[in-house]
Parts: C-alpha cells; structure tokens; sequence
C-alpha cells in the first residue's frame, strides 16, 4: 500500500499530487532523467515499459518508444535498471499487457516487487480482464492503478474506483496521450465524478503539457500526471537537467 | 441448380452457431483487452447487434442488401479442368463475384446497418489489401456515411488501384507509416482514432480479429459464405459434403465464416491456410497459427507472433491481406481443440496457384486465396489423398493484384 498511503499523506498535507511519466530505457541516461524528476519534485514517477503496439499513446510516446525498443530496451532490463534507483517517492510501471502476459503474470509481479515498484497500470487491461493480473499483483502487494474514462458509466467507474489501488487514473480527455493546447472540456467532470465516488487519491492525466494546464486541471482532482509534456523534451536532446527544470515548474506552479 | 434465383431474399444463419463465453471467449482466447474508453461503445455494440441479429427487421434488411446490392448468393463452381490437372474434384466458392469483388462486403453491409441503428454518422477502418476500405467506403456511400480509413503505406503503394477507389467512393484514405506500415500498424492507428470518436463514430473491423463482440459478430455476418455453400455442395454433390474446405486465413473472416457452415459435421476436414511468405523458416511469413504463441493484442486473447519479450513482430507476405501477426481468437481455438489444421502456402507457391487458376478455370484470383489454391496444388495427392472432394473459398477477385504480379512474373512495371 506504499503507493496509495504516500499520495493519501502528501495529499493530506495539503499539496496537489504531481506524477510525472519517462519513457524506460530511452537512452543510457534514462535513470538519471528519473532521479531528476524524483528530485524535482514528483510525488510518484511512472516508468513506461515500451511495447511494440501503443494504442493508447500518440505520436510523442510512440516515437520514445521505438527509440527505445531500438536501442535495446526490454521488460526485464527497464525493471532491473528501475531496482537500483534509491528515490524516494513510489515508482508504477505503465505498460501494454501482451509483455506483462509474455512474462508471465506471476512472474512480472514477482520481478517488480523484488525492484521495489510499488504500483502496475495497464490500459488495455479494464476492469473485466482484470482478474488473473490482479491476483497475482495483490498476492505480491503491486498495486494495479485502474483507469476510468468519460465515457464510463457511474455503476462502473464506482466499481473502477473500488477495484482500483494505488490512486484512480481519470482520463482527461477523449483520445490517446500526446500535447495538447488547451485542457479538454471532459477534464472537470471526469474529476468531479471520480471524487465524488472514491476517497482513494485521483489523479488526472492525457494531454496535460503546460505548467497552467497542471494549475487548471489539478483543481478539479488531487493531482496530475504529465507524460508527453516531459518525454518530448527528452526527444528533443534534454537530459536530467531539462527533466528537471520542466518537472520543476510544474511543482512550482503546484504549489503556488 | 436449386440456388435462389436473384430476388429471392437469401437466408441468413439457418442453424444457431456456437456463441463465444462470458466475455467474448473462444476457449482460453478473445476477451476485451480495450482502453476503458472503449468500453461502454462495445458494450452497446454488443447489445445492438444482438438485438439486430434476433429481429426479423434487421434480417430482412440485411438480406435484402446481400441479395440485391451485394449479389448474393454467390454460386458455386465446379472446376473441371483443376480437378483433372490435380486428380481432385475441386469446387469453389465464388465470394469473389460480390459486389466490390471479395466476402468483405457480407460483413460491411451489417455493420453499416448497425450504424445506423446506433445513430452514429461517421464509420473508419483499417484495410490491408484494401478490400475491406472498398467494402466499407461502398456501404458509407450507400448509407450517407462519412468514410475514414486507415491503411499502411506499404500497402497503400502495392494497392493503389483500391486507394483510388476508395476516394472514389468519397473515402478518405490515410497512409499509416507507424510500425511496419502494414495491416497491424492500420489497425492501431483506426483503435487511436475510435479512442478520440467513439461517441459518434463506429469502427467496422473488417475481420473475426479485435475485442468482444467484433470476433462473434463478423463471424455471424460471413457465415452466410459456409452456410450457402453447404446448400450448394449438397446439391451438386448429391447430398453428400466435400471431404476438406479450404480457406486463407488473414485475421480469419472468410474462413470461419466458410468453417461456420461445416463445423458441426465431423467428417468434413477444415484446413486454414496462412501466409508462408518467403518460408517459415526465414521468419519471414503470416503464419500466426503455425508460429505465433498466445498473448493479447488488437482487443484480443489470441495467437500472435512475437519475440521472446513480448514485442510483436512484423509478419510477412506479399499478399497485403495476409499479412498480419495475429489471428482471430476462434481460429486460435479451432487449433487448440484440432477441429481445424492451419498450413501455409509461401508467396511463390501463391502467385503458381494465382496462375493455375487463371489458365485452369479462367479465374484470376487474388492472392489471398491464391494462397490455398497454391497449397491445394502442392498438396494433392499427397496429404490431400487423390480423388477427394476440395471446397476452396474464392474470398476474391485478382484485379488488385494485376499490377504486383505483372512486376514479379515480369519485371516490368504495368502502365
Ligand atoms: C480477397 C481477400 N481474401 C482474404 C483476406 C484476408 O482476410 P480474412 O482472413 O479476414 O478473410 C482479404 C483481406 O484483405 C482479402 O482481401
């Protein structure tokens, strides 16, 4: 329960939740981007594990994700890599379920919590395909984060928001991950919804790309998650310092 | 002959096929491995279809479409100069003479009535050889829809004859370069834009591949192939049925839907036969039964070639309709219970068969089911014993094919 209890308590103390996602393996400097972050002030950094077939990601993170897999990236490794960060804050990996299915769903579960990651999202793995993976993650104490969408009916996302541990990933927007200019109408409901349902920590995230978007969007919520926003500037050539001062704006405008 | 005379309604789904369990299941394979978004749209999908399927309304609908636009039912020829040359008696069945040219059209013009039924306005898909694009931009135009599909720039530049096509019909045709540009990379470009549209758009999968209800539904949409078949066999075989039935398998549509018609009839042997493309051992093929192993992409709890991490991998074949890594959840099943055996055929053997038919019959097919023509050739009188009787499913015509088979048999480009 290390995932939900450490946002429940920033949470608690009065901060809005920040989480931050880098794509694993995209470089050899990946885990100095994630020690960046952590230290920029992410309250929980989300480690993607690039998959051959993202259909939940846009352009941005299926472009890291090639780069990635093309410069040998896989499961085992990202995860390995991820065990010897010594940050602070709870690290979830966020991949696709054919490489988790791969390994096996027992295994994989196994190989995180000997890591040390506390948390597991799968967005092509809903609530009624949760079963298998989810037993074998509570038996090793992976939390599995479960996403509900604006379309989700109010029967089913009061029974996501149940199922779900960690935190509840509201889906801000209709479509894939990627920039957008301006904050999705759906963003305020879907936050609206979720927290009128669950006292479980929620977190907003999908297109959410400027410091003034995270301001805007954490209001309806607990928190952020910023992915695309962040993995672009590492497309573009920065490192841990670019990972930092953009991280580090967000927490600050978070916070002000 | 006693097959209806055009007019008469054709008849749909004479006998109830097996339904998939709880959540989509063929055995241990299907499901609904979609982004939550997507849900709440399969689900309603799912209870509109099923709703449609029990109504006599629909039914008659949907008949009418298949008799009257789509040409339905198609015959079945006896193929006299094959079976000589081959020491079989070869019959095909001729999906090939639809409208639009292939089977896709059965399973297009239900969903379209479907999306309709939904009040959506706007429909997309995925095409690899671009059957499936025409088929599906035909209906648009025929309902009044706007038409989205995605298509693999690959398969764009060897299939330019069905992109004109479709922009003729008022599609909008958009080149995928993602991934290896191929069928697979179509399909996930079409899933990113339902994602962003579900609210008002359908996505009308052209084959028994993706999440509950798409592997059910379409298989109940081209039964209609097997079901006529079986009738028309009968008929010509004096009561009796063809000791094999033979298919190409893509995502699996024409061929489960032709096993649909046979499945309950333990005598008749169902064999699918997938890409080899340039030998299995090269690793440079389609064949997702043959080679794949289980895991879960598009929607779906099925076979899918992959490397020992989980990645899927490119699949290779020079038929674009073949070339897929992946197969629907029921075929995957079929194997897994060995109701059906699945070979391959490579692209030479499928260009040998593409002419055989082409000078045996005078009938070009295309290079899908080329593929078990070119198997059915290599094979008779070997495990396929002399003297028995062979349906093949003709899932469509050679037309599209006419330029890339020109350049390969000799190396000139067509003008
Ligand atoms: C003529 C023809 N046959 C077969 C196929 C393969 O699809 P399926 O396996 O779903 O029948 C295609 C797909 O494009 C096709 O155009």
């Amino acid at each position: 329960m290390r995932l939900e209890s450490h946002l429940r308590a920033r949470r608690d103390e009065g901060h809005k939740l920040l989480v931050p996602y880098v794509t694993g393996g995209l470089g050899a400097g990946w885990l100095d981007v994630v020690r960046a972050v952590a230290d920029a002030g992410a309250d929980a950094i989300e480690i993607g594990i690039p998959f051959s077939d993202p259909v939940m990601d846009g352009r941005t993170i299926q472009e890291a994700s090639q780069r990635a897999l093309e410069l040998g990236a896989t499961p085992a490794k990202i995860v390995a890599e991820a065990g010897q960060l010594e940050v602070e804050v709870p690290l979830v990996v966020m991949t696709y379920c054919n490489p988790v299915l791969h390994a096996g769903y027992a295994r994989f579960a196994a190989e995180l919590n000997a890591a040390g990651i506390d948390g597991a999202i799968l967005p092509d793995l809903p609530l009624d395909e949760i079963g298998e993976w989810a037993e074998a993650a509570d038996a090793t104490g992976v939390e599995t984060v479960l996403l509900a969408a604006p379309t989700t009916p109010d029967d089913r996302l009061r029974a996501i928001c149940e199922r779900s541990r960690g935190f509840v990933y509201g889906v801000s927007l209709l479509g894939v991950t990627g920039e957008r200019d301006q904050v999705a109408h759906q963003a305020a409901e879907m936050g609206r919804r979720c927290k009128a349902v669950t006292d479980k920590p929620v977190l907003l995230g999908l297109g959410i790309s400027t410091p003034a978007q995270a301001v805007e969007v954490a209001g309806f919520a607990d928190g952020v998650i910023v992915g695309s926003a962040l993995v672009r500037r590492l497309l573009d050539g920065g490192g841990p310092e670019a990972a930092r001062e953009f991280v580090g704006s967000l927490r600050e405008a978070l916070d002000r | 002959m006693t097959a209806p005379s055009r007019g008469t309604p054709v008849r749909l789904d004479p006998v109830d096929a097996p339904e998939p369990t709880g959540l989509g299941r063929f055995g241990e394979f299907g499901g609904r491995f979609v982004p939550e978004t997507l849900v709440p749209a399969l689900e309603e999908l799912e209870a509109e279809f099923r709703t449609a399927w029990s109504s006599d309304e629909f039914r008659a609908e949907l008949a009418d479409l298949l008799t009257n636009y789509a040409g339905r039912p198609t015959p079945v020829t006896e193929c006299h100069r094959l079976s000589e040359r081959l020491g079989l008696r070869v019959l095909l069945k001729r999906e090939d003479l639809t409208h639009t040219g292939s089977h896709k059209i059965n399973n297009v013009l239900g969903q379209a009535l479907l999306t309709r039924r939904m009040g959506k306005q706007r429909v997309i898909a995925e095409t690899g050889a671009g059957m499936h694009g025409v088929a599906t931009a035909t209906a648009a135009a025929l309902f009044g829809l706007d038409c989205l599909v995605f298509m693999g720039a690959v398969d764009v530049e060897r299939q330019a004859q069905n992109v004109f096509r479709m922009r003729l019909l008022g599609a909008e045709v958009v080149p995928v370069e993602s991934g290896s540009a191929t069928l697979k990379d179509a399909i996930n470009e079409a899933l990113r834009d339902w994602v962003a549209t579900v609210e008002t758009t359908h996505y009308c999968i052209g084959s028994v591949v993706g999440p509950h209800p798409y592997p059910w539904m379409v298989r109940q949409f081209q039964r209609i192939v097997g079901d006529e078949a079986r009738e028309q066999c009968r008929v010509r075989l004096d009561g009796a049925d063809p000791d094999y039935v033979l298919a190409c398998v893509g995502g699996g549509s024409n061929a489960i839907g032709t096993f649909a018609g046979f499945i309950d009839l333990p005598n008749v042997r169902l064999i699918g036969v997938e890409a080899g493309g340039l030998g299995l051992a090269t690793g440079k093929h389609g064949a997702s039964v043959s080679r794949g192993v289980p895991g879960v992409l598009h929607g779906a709890r099925s076979l899918f070639l992959q490397d020992e991490d989980g990645q899927i991998l490119e699949a290779h074949s020079m038929s674009a309709g073949l070339d897929y890594p992946g197969v629907g959840p029921e075929h995957a099943e079929l194997a897994a219970q060995g109701r059906a055996d699945y070979v391959y055929a490579t692209d030479d053997e499928a260009v040998a068969g593409l002419e055989l038919l082409s000078v045996t019959e005078g009938i070009v097919p295309a290079l899908e089911p080329a593929h078990a023509i070119g198997w059915l050739a290599r094979e008779a009188g070997r495990s396929v014993p002399a003297g028995t009787t062979v349906l093949v499913t003709l899932s469509g015509r050679g037309d599209k094919d006419a330029a890339q088979v020109a350049e390969r048999l000799t190396g000139e480009q067509l003008e």
